[in-house]
């Protein structure tokens, strides 16, 4: 009896020193947090073009040199490579929204949503390398 | 005094009249499956097919507006993504600002959002694919 007291008395007397980081919270850090930190990062990005776009658009309904002149300026190389992160942008928001409905949707989904998410990124790149030099030799390839 | 007295619920809570939160939750993921299909569609051969961004000027865009299909799939475009995007500028404006901030910028959004949503409605369903010069044979086709 005294020697369990004298143990526990032991125990007790044990400092758990505080992690340094957080850790072990279940949406904090590794892939869930960032690919939900990208998606609101991207949505944002998506939704700002969106606004100019149905803008510069709706110049078509009116003079059709206008259009042709503000369109004109999709074509510079800084837009160009606008473009490419526009492109980026909506290729990762759309795989990872894909996987977001998996995870809501399917009874395997939590399970797998960090597989997911790394086919996700894999997915985006093959869509990136397929895009990104056909787009830089319409931008950059003269006539 | 026991905690064993305390009941557990005998059904779910139930609040009145429509769970708007629910529907947008699920509006977020089957306009997204379409706007997959419809965006990539879009990017496909405004970007990628052809001269890529280099071929887009006004009698590409209206060749392809003088057609019905291109009507419909931009009008679900514009609806579909610009509702998605709204909806979830709306879930970050609730999850970042508060007060008064919060109040002005939700009424900014929906202003917004409404506002373009009628502008490219117009545009799409009153287009006129003749109001610049016929260069492409689709479109003097369309407008002799």
């Amino acid at each position: 009896m005294s020697s369990q007291a004298a143990r526990s008395g032991a125990a007790t007397a044990v400092t758990i020193r505080a992690p340094k980081r957080p850790a072990g919270t279940l949406y904090r850090g590794r892939e869930g947090m960032w690919s939900w930190v990208l998606h609101r990062i991207t949505g944002t990005a998506i939704f700002f073009f969106l606004l100019v776009h149905i803008l510069d658009t709706a110049l078509i309904r009116i003079d059709a040199d206008a259009y042709t002149q503000v369109i004109g300026t999709y074509k510079t190389p800084i837009m160009g490579l606008g473009e490419l992160a526009l492109v980026a942008a909506i290729g990762l928001h759309a795989l990872n929204g894909l996987r977001i409905i998996a995870i809501d949707f399917f009874s395997w989904g939590t399970k797998y949503q960090r597989v997911m998410f790394w086919i996700v990124i894999v997915l985006w790149i093959l869509l990136m390398v397929g895009f990104t030099p056909r787009h830089l030799m319409h931008v950059f390839g003269g006539e | 005094m026991s905690l064993e007295t305390i009941e557990p619920p005998r059904s779910r809570t139930r609040r009145r009249g429509v769970n708007w939160e629910k529907w947008g939750w699920l509006y977020m993921r089957f306009s997204g499956v379409l706007l997959v299909v419809l965006i990539f569609g879009h990017l496909l051969v405004n970007l990628f097919l052809g001269e890529g961004v280099k071929a887009i000027d006004f009698a590409f865009v209206a060749g392809k507006l003088a057609d019905p299909f291109w009507i419909v799939w931009d009008t679900l475009l514009l609806w579909l993504a610009l509702i998605h995007g709204a909806n979830g500028m709306r879930t970050l404006t609730n999850d970042y600002a508060r007060g008064k901030l919060r109040v002005i910028l939700l009424v900014a959004l929906a202003g917004a959002t409404i506002v373009l949503l009628v502008l490219g409605t117009l545009v799409l369903t009153t287009f006129d694919p003749c109001i610049g010069d016929a260069t492409t044979d689709a479109l003097i086709e369309v407008c002799s």
